[in-house]
């Protein structure tokens, strides 16, 4: 069931949407932010929501990778895999991190806290090597620094 | 020197709020063109600024607006949507005009909906620009409160309603008709064209989408004049531009140049050289779907029609400096898999045909790459040339390769022979 609260926010994006389809991206996003994925049962609960056929919405749903049909932990990495991080020293950045997090990409690690995942250019190539972890940048990044990185989050 | 994109941006903390920026003289232009000029006034002083879309493929933006049906029987309503996606590897720029000044964008939103009389617009900006994101949503919710937005701005007829629209990754999403659909809420597939969207966009509706960059230029020619905004660059194109520099240099960053300076300039003045312990191999100038150019060509000018006549593209205006000490074939393996990643799946050709670059191209890199390798490489760009795909994805992905492979085809020689990665 949709909380009363998703219900409002949905709404709220809803009244300057033209239609109930242009609404689908940010009700998948408000269900999201509180559930951390989008399940099948949340797809078929937002999708009656907005009058749409369960499968017209996950053919949205799953176009996007960012949003994320099966269950992450509780933060999100994204690993910037792009030319100038490549450059930069991507594979090292990407190897400590399997190392540190016992993961490789699309995994999430064995206490739920992290997933990992690579992601296109994150626009902020003047500080490659960089890496978002859910809204937060961090570049350029040298090795010693993950760990401390990674203990911001619990 | 004159850098009216980047006069406001503040070196720390957040960007001008709606009274700074009022203080610091602007919204003049917008008052200008809302009170005392016609619409068709707005178009032909952008059309005299010889004002080029710095989208990528530089067309001419009052071009793009005069396509738009004008006049009492033209279907309403109409849209302006203003690409801030910005996924292409390399390019940054756009992400610096948002954070550091975004009432500009703002401003340049409404006077270019007046010009094509829009009454929606919407920004479409990618997820992962958080900082953008949080300081447009403020910039909008002031320009509403001042009454800059909305309904009769200015006390004249005119309305205008801005929407910011978070996307959720996805490069194709940046391509102009894909983004339609994904502002619809359907698949973001690319749509067939023609219909061109200033006719047939939007719902159905007229619709503008210009890059965010071209429309923060906007407030400035309406402002200083078209022979002023001509005047800042060295090309018969007027306007400065956004360039940066990542990659092997000393100080990686972005910085407001007249437009076409040379790429020497940018790297050598701006970005501070190559790092010492290295040496320059290759440029790719404009971000991922822009050709490699080699060293010597370091004196060619980053405006649109020299970079073309060097058979590259001025693409983004972002380059990327790449050293001795990495692998173009290992790098051109990079490019194709982000391509390949984020193809569509819509046609054929782009969908099956990119993977299987891509495992070629693992091959050579891993030294299991035969000669034969190289001729099929070679075939590819012809296969996946314009027309023969439905969108500009798969032929801008062809453009590293193909550049690659003349430059420095030596490289993917040496992998074959050597059957491993000299640079490993
Ligand atoms: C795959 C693909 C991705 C694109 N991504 C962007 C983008 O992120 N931002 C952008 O402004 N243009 C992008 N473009 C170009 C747009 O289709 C369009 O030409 C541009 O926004 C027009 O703006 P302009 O006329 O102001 O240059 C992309 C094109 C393709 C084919
Ligand atoms: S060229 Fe690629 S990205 Fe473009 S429509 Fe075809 S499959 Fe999609
Ligand atoms: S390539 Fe990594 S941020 Fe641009």
């Amino acid at each position: 069931m949709l909380s009363p609260e998703e219900i409002q926010e949905i709404q709220t994006a809803l009244a300057h949407c033209e239609s109930n389809f242009a609404a689908g991206l940010d009700a998948l996003k408000i269900v999201q932010r509180r559930r951390g994925w989008i399940s099948d049962e949340t797809l078929q609960e937002v999708a009656r929501f907005l009058e749409m056929t369960p499968a017209e919405l996950d053919s949205v749903a799953t176009f996007y990778s960012l949003i994320f049909r099966r269950q992450v932990g509780r933060h999100v990495i994204l690993l910037c895999d792009s030319v100038s991080c490549w450059v930069m020293g991507y594979e090292s950045l990407f190897e400590a991190l399997k190392k540190r997090l016992g993961i490789g990409f699309g995994q999430t690690s064995a206490d739920g806290r992290f997933t990992l995942l690579p992601h296109p250019c994150l626009g902020a190539c003047e500080r490659a090597p960089v890496m978002m972890i859910d809204d937060e940048l961090y570049g350029p990044i040298e090795e010693e620094m993950i760990e401390k990185i990674l203990a911001r989050y619990e | 020197m004159n850098r009216p994109l980047t006069k406001n941006f503040q070196s720390l903390g957040p960007p001008l709020s709606l009274a700074e920026y009022e203080k610091a003289g602007g919204y003049q232009a917008m008052r200008r063109a809302l009170t005392a000029m016609e619409p068709g006034q707005v178009t032909a002083l952008v059309n005299a600024a010889n004002l080029r879309g710095r989208g990528g493929a530089g067309f001419p933006t009052a071009r793009k607006w005069s396509f738009v049906p004008m006049g009492k029987d033209a279907p309403r309503p109409r849209y302006l949507t203003v690409n801030a996606d910005e996924m292409e590897p390399a390019a940054f720029k756009d992400r610096v005009l948002l954070e550091g000044d975004p009432h500009q964008l703002i401003e340049g939103i409404i006077i270019a909906a007046f010009a094509i009389q829009a009454e929606i617009a919407y920004i479409f900006i990618r997820q992962c620009y958080t900082t953008a994101f949080r300081r447009l949503n403020t910039a909008i919710a002031e320009a509403y409160a001042k009454g800059y937005l909305g309904r009769n701005i200015l006390g004249t007829d005119f309305h205008l309603a801005l929407h910011l629209h978070e996307s959720a990754g996805r490069y194709i999403c940046g391509e102009e008709t894909a983004l339609l659909n994904a502002l619809e809420g359907r698949r973001p597939v690319p749509r067939a064209k023609p219909p061109f969207p200033p006719v047939i966009g939007l719902w159905g509706k007229p619709t503008v989408t210009n890059n965010a960059e071209t429309i923060c230029n906007v407030p400035h020619i309406i402002q200083n004049g078209p022979d002023w905004y001509r005047a800042l660059s060295l090309t018969p194109d007027g306007g400065t531009k956004i360039y940066g520099v990542s990659g092997k240099v000393v100080k990686p960053g972005a910085w407001e140049l007249p437009l076409g300076v040379s790429m020497r300039e940018v790297i050598e003045e701006h970005a501070g050289g190559l790092r010492p312990e290295v040496k320059l191999r290759a440029v790719l100038p404009g971000g991922a779907s822009t050709a490699l150019l080699p060293p010597d060509h370091l004196d060619i000018k980053m405006d649109f029609n020299s970079m073309q006549a060097a058979g590259s593209r001025l693409g983004t205006g972002t380059l990327v400096v790449i050293d001795d000490k990495t692998c173009i074939v290992g790098l051109v393996l990079n490019l194709l898999n982000f391509f390949a990643r984020e193809s569509c799946g819509w046609c054929t050709p782009c969908r099956e045909g990119l993977p299987w670059i891509v495992k070629l191209l693992k091959a050579i890199e891993n030294g299991d790459g035969r000669p034969e390798d190289l001729t099929r490489l070679k075939e590819q760009p012809r296969l996946m040339a314009p027309g023969h795909t439905f969108c500009p994805l798969a032929p801008g992905a062809m453009e590293p390769l193909q550049s690659a492979l003349t430059y420095f085809e030596d490289d993917f020689k040496r992998h074959i022979q050597e059957k491993r990665c000299p640079w490993k």
